[in-house]
């Protein structure tokens, strides 16, 4: 119940400063909120384009959220999913065309897991290790990995003129627009079946086994786990790692499912609000599904009433409900 | 030689007055993930301060506010409410972020960049950043003030019980931090006679980056923004002719940092309370 009032009151909080934005500008509150629901929920295409977004925050609250239950703060998730965004495309452009597209899939989602597991191990092997601040260390990484990213691509694999790589075609996933005709133009995609799997597999992984039990058990309190015979250390790099690969699975949705390309920038913040969808989703599957269809909408609804109203007041009420989930989620004392 | 060294004052100007403010304000035990927020409306509100008001003068100082603005709600947020420090400082920066476009939109119609603004100041501003790194270190460690605010930071419990009020304190301290962060903002608007969107480019992060890597020392801290500034002015001057990619270069404060970190060689570690609510 405290958890549901405190979403209340963030959408409370949001709502009034949308109003005073929209008044500031000069139109109306109710023209404008009935614009940017007719915009997402109220058409197939603005539908889609929500289950497009809410699918990489559902891979990158499900990356935070499962840190969180080790008691860790995953802020690298931003870095994660580009990684394995790369690994993603670069797996597909490495791909033989004569390999059947069931497996080339499978080993491009596998290449997005191990790429973005990668950048989970780093940050959760100097925690365990060296005791670096795991917080401080993935802001830091975010940078070094989105310019070591920036670097292979604009050095060595972009297509003259842009900042991606070369598309390919073995491995890439079917649009939801090839089964549901209305949802045509919009890039959500298959992979949003992944993205409800990984929430299911992640929830049994935490709540029902023994390797899920360790890892709260360490959250909950690391001197009673390591009474317990189980080692805090080894415990947070592997979640560490994990965390990493669930992130990473998400660079496939716009890899895989959208442009069939790794582009410079495209995580676009997604693992920043995949911290705030973990947050508001109480680090609990349905929650995190749930938190990323708000946010996705936000962020959709936002180019709905551009014409009436900047589109950047999407991205002012998504600073408004995150400091509202800040205060629902309060310091250690 | 000179010109070398004018040139890293310059580079590193946005860094010193950002980590000034970092310093205090996490030697308080406030987390200053927020600099980059604070930095980016301070640019902002330089530029429409210097634009509206027709000076210099008017663009510093509402710069100032508006970093002043957002560590005040992150203040608020943190010391109030106890809002988590961390993800405050990331709504914080999206605010920012938000609120700057925001605002060019709605005054000049663009989503890129304001119009050519009144500018300038920048050689004051460029020692105001080096003194503001001293004055910090000396208010720290030569004043009343100095020894609450490193109380709050490492014992707040402590403090509260000879009768100091942490919250106060640490709602100095945070705001002095806008301040300071807002000014490297106004120095990068009123430099380039403009703002444009996102200018802070990262900037808040790597005086947050020199704040750890200096050891929340201020003047540690400030040779770690000159440091930093340094390797920039290297790469630039040798831009075409290097045969390390510039990206390398700029990955030079993050990587430097996490090596401090890991302790690897001699760690750095934080106020006692830093991110931890004061009561």
């Amino acid at each position: 119940v405290k958890a549901l009032l405190s979403v209340l009151a963030g959408a409370l909080l949001a709502l009034v400063v949308g109003d005073l934005l929209i008044l500031g500008v000069g139109q109306s509150p109710a023209e404008v909120y009935r614009l940017l629901l007719e915009g997402t929920w109220g058409n197939p295409y603005g539908f889609a384009q929500v289950i497009y977004k809410a699918t990489t925050l559902t891979f990158t609250g499900l990356a935070v959220a499962l840190a969180l239950r080790a008691g860790l703060f995953n802020i690298g998730a931003e870095a994660q999913l580009a990684l394995g965004g790369f690994a993603a495309s670069v797996m597909g452009l490495a791909l033989p065309h004569s390999i059947p597209a069931p497996i080339a899939i499978t080993a491009c989602v596998v290449a997005a897991a191990f790429g973005g597991a990668a950048g989970g191990a780093v940050p959760g092997a100097l925690n365990a290790w060296f005791g670096a601040n795991e917080v401080i260390t993935t802001i830091l990484l975010n940078f070094v990995v989105l310019f070591f990213l920036n670097w292979v691509v604009t050095a060595h694999l972009h297509v003259p003129e842009t900042v991606h790589t070369p598309a390919f075609t073995n491995g890439t996933v079917p649009r939801l627009s090839a089964f549901i005709p209305a949802f045509r133009g919009s890039a959500a995609n298959v992979i949003v079946i992944l993205a409800i799997g990984a929430a299911i597999v992640t929830g049994w992984f935490v709540f029902r086994t023994r390797y899920g039990y360790q890892l709260r058990a360490v959250g909950l309190s690391p001197d009673a786990a390591e009474a317990a015979g189980i080692v805090p250390a080894r415990v947070r790099v592997a979640t560490f790692t994990l965390a990493g690969a669930l992130a990473g699975m998400g660079g496939t949705n716009f890899v895989l499912g959208y442009k069939h390309y790794y582009e410079d920038g495209f995580s676009g913040g997604a693992g920043l609000i995949g911290i705030a969808v973990a947050l508001a989703g109480r680090a609990h599957p349905l929650g995190i599904i749930l938190a990323a269809l708000a946010f996705a909408t936000l962020s959709q609804g936002g180019l709905a009433i551009h014409a009436l109203v900047p589109k950047q007041m999407a991205d002012i009420l998504q600073g408004v409900v995150i400091l509202a989930i800040a205060i629902a989620s309060r310091q250690r004392s | 030689m000179i010109g070398l060294i004018l040139q890293i004052v310059r580079l590193a100007t946005p860094y010193l007055f950002a980590a000034a403010g970092g310093t205090i304000a996490e030697q308080s035990g406030i987390v200053s993930l927020g600099l980059e927020g604070y930095m980016l409306a301070g640019a902002c509100a330089a530029a429409f301060g210097s634009y509206y008001g027709g000076s210099v003068w008017s663009g510093v100082l509402c710069g100032a506010m508006g970093g002043a603005v957002f560590a005040a709600i992150h203040g608020i947020a943190t010391i109030r409410f106890r809002a988590d420090q961390i993800v405050s400082g990331i709504a914080i920066n999206i605010l920012a972020v938000g609120s700057t476009r925001f605002a060019l939109r709605v005054a000049f119609g663009s989503s890129s960049n304001s119009p050519r603004v009144p500018g300038g100041a920048s050689g004051l501003l460029e020692i105001a950043g080096l003194l503001s790194i001293f004055a910090v270190s000396a208010v720290i460690d030569r004043t009343r003030f100095g020894l609450r605010l490193r109380a709050a930071g490492e014992h707040p419990e402590a403090a509260t019980s000879v009768g100091i009020s942490v919250s106060r304190i640490r709602g100095v301290a945070v705001v002095a931090s806008g301040i300071l962060a807002g000014l490297g903002g106004t120095f990068l608007a009123l430099d380039q006679h403009q703002f444009s969107d996102e200018m802070t480019a990262g900037r808040g992060f790597i005086a947050l980056a020199a704040v750890i890597f200096g050891r929340w020392q201020p003047v540690r801290v400030g040779a770690a923004c000159l440091l930093f500034a340094a390797a920039e002015a290297v790469e630039i001057n040798l831009q075409g002719t290097s045969t390390i990619p510039s990206q390398f270069v700029a990955m030079i404060p993050y990587v430097l940092t996490i090596v401090a970190l890991a302790g690897i060689v001699g760690r750095s570690v934080p106020p006692a309370a830093l991110g931890k609510s004061g009561h």
